[in-house]
């Protein structure tokens, strides 16, 4: 029952896998990482407070974080015919996968750049730095190992968003799994992308990890 | 009978002190005017300054001196700024900065370093790099702020620690980087907040040795924040003393060690570092000599001459600015007439005698 059409499958699986999540994963660090920048500096105690901003940007990520990542995926089906033309295959996944992952990379860059010590923000104001300075000079780059380390956490979370977008047919290892582990009851088909989605998360995973440590100069 | 300080010893000092200062010029640097700042966090309102008046000259080594909660960083931090004072004004140069624009303003820190107690170095940058950090603020052009860079790590002592990151460096070392740091982009003003007190005794004397040969060497007016009288006495040349957010009084280091007049000046002097506090009895006094009275052992002779038995509970030595000052806590006899002879013959000494109450220390 094996044969060369079913490589063939899981090899387009994969990529298609691959790239819904780095894609994803880009696209929603760019909507991420300001969001996530804007919520400390316009906190009350940040370095540019900025009340309302700070409200409503608060407000919009703790309302999409709390929409479960199934319910999303049908709900703007509208808008993601409207941005790529389609509703299925793996393209038309990224616009989802991207509006739920940029609220939680916000966070995650949030908490990130709360750990950079605020005496060595507090300096460079000192210095004369702009507030634009002190973001890109000191809270980026001092937080760097925290925020490799959130991106390789945003990335997995993304791939298993991604694996549940197969439901509605979007594509990646995630659909192989359902149509043929689920509606046909092909459970060689199912372990061989579940295994394979296991070792792409490792891989990211450690990878971050590694990257994170090396560049951390703090120890 | 003249107290000691309009001696003629002392006089002597202050001219050749006025012929130091006379180089720099006696005009204002900093001047703060009426300071004030309260706090209002949630649970309630903190007066951490009131009614904050100073006046600091150009090539002056001011020390700030308080217990801990005074409001010595908050003073120091309104200098630049970094805390917005709620009323009374800041002027640095003739400028008043509380009325300047933030721009302004940032170009105004440019000439105004600051060294903290926590050294506050960035940790993803090496030694050399976080010299170069102001430089790149200020927008240096590449090859002048290398330049510069070297002669920073040169002028700290650690030009071998250009490469390494600061959790490379012990203590002392990071301090020195942030005092290169702070040094960029040529201050006149460089606020250290309390920059020694995470460093051990010796470690501490050779930052404040370096804060004082950058003074001697670059004219540059430091602010000094601590909780120590010891390193106010062996840098500074003028002193401020600061109780519950209010200045209490401030002069001359000399001036106010000899002669302290309130209870906080006189508590900050004698308790110092973690010596156990002096017990005071009736009848103490607190006596100060210069070297010159000291090798005289004026006490001795005052025993053998006076008859009067003195029980001394505490003495030691200090240098002040450059001069040797001694200071001692003696009981004297009940009895008031050979007790005021006693403190005649000192005073007739050019000895600074103060009767001190029974609760400092
Ligand atoms: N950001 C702040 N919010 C509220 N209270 C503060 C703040 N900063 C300082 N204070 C209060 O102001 C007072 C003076 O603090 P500080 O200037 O740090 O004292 P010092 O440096 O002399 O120890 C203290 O009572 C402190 O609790
Ligand atoms: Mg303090």
């Amino acid at each position: 029952m094996w044969d060369s059409s079913m490589t063939a499958l899981i090899v387009q699986g994969t990529f298609e896998t691959l790239y819904m999540t780095l894609m994803s994963t880009l696209l929603a660090y760019i909507i991420g990482l300001p969001m996530g920048v804007l919520l400390v500096t316009s906190d009350s105690e940040g370095i540019v407070p900025m009340k309302m901003t700070n409200k409503v940007l608060n407000i919009v990520v703790n309302i999409t974080r709390s929409i479960p990542f199934l319910i999303l995926l049908i709900a703007v089906i509208p808008l993601t015919r409207m941005i790529t033309g389609t509703t299925i295959g793996s393209t038309a996944t990224i616009v989802p996968l991207v509006i739920a992952a940029a609220p939680f990379i916000a966070r995650l860059v949030e908490s990130s750049i709360k750990e950079v010590d605020y005496g060595i923000i507090e300096a460079s104001l000192s210095m004369g730095a702009s507030p634009i300075q002190v973001v890109t000079k000191v809270m980026i780059p001092e937080a760097k190992p925290s925020l490799i380390i959130g991106a390789a956490i945003a990335t997995t979370t993304i791939l298993g968003y991604s694996a549940m977008a197969g439901i509605v047919g979007g594509g990646g290892l995630g659909d192989i799994a359902i149509r043929f582990g689920y509606y046909r009851y092909e459970t060689g088909m199912m372990v061989i992308t579940v295994v394979l989605l296991v070792i792409i998360v490792q891989l990211f995973q450690e990878v971050g990890m590694k990257i994170a440590q090396k560049q951390d100069r703090r120890k | 009978m003249l107290p000691f300080r309009y001696g003629p010893l002392n006089l002597l000092f202050r001219r050749v002190r006025n012929i130091e200062t006379n180089k720099t010029s006696q005009k204002p640097i900093i001047e703060i005017k009426d300071l004030g700042k309260t706090f209002r966090p949630k649970s309630g309102e903190v007066k951490a300054l009131e009614g904050i008046n100073l006046s600091i000259n150009q090539g002056d080594i001011y020390g700030i001196i308080g217990m801990s909660g005074a409001g010595k960083s908050t003073l120091v931090r309104c200098i630049n700024l970094l805390e917005k004072p709620t009323s009374g004004s800041v002027f640095i140069d003739g400028q008043d900065i509380s009325k300047i624009t933030e721009k302004e303003l940032r170009t105004v820190r440019y000439s105004v370093g600051m060294i903290f107690q926590q050294f506050n170095l960035l940790m993803q940058r090496t030694a050399e790099k976080n010299i170069l950090f102001p430089l790149e603020i200020a927008g240096v052009d590449k090859d002048a702020a290398k330049k510069r860079t070297a002669e920073l790590l040169e002028l700290v002592g650690l030009p071998d620690k250009a490469k390494a990151y600061p959790s490379q460096l012990s203590g002392g070392q990071k301090q020195r980087i942030a005092i290169a740091r702070a040094l960029a982009n040529n201050p006149k003003i460089l606020l250290c907040d309390e920059a020694t007190s995470a460093l051990d005794p010796s470690t501490t004397s050779s930052i404040l040795k370096l804060l004082k040969e950058i003074n001697q060497k670059l004219g540059i007016t430091i602010v000094i924040i601590t909780h120590e009288m010891s390193v106010v006495e062996q840098i500074c040349s003028h002193v401020a003393i600061i109780d519950k957010s209010k200045i209490a009084e401030d002069g001359e280091v000399e001036d106010i060690f000899r002669n302290p007049k309130t209870e906080i000046a006189k508590k900050m002097i004698f308790s110092e570092g973690d010596q156990d506090p002096v017990v005071m009895g009736k009848n103490t006094y607190r006596i100060v000599f210069d070297e010159k009275s000291s090798s005289d052992s004026v006490m001795a002779k005052m025993v053998l001459e006076t008859k009067c038995l003195v029980n001394i509970i505490h003495a030691d030595m200090k240098n002040i600015d450059g001069y040797r000052f001694g200071q001692m806590v003696i009981q004297l006899p009940e009895d008031e007439l050979s007790a005021a002879r006693a403190i005649n013959y000192l005073r007739s000494h050019q000895i600074t005698v103060e009767e001190v109450g029974t609760h400092v220390g």
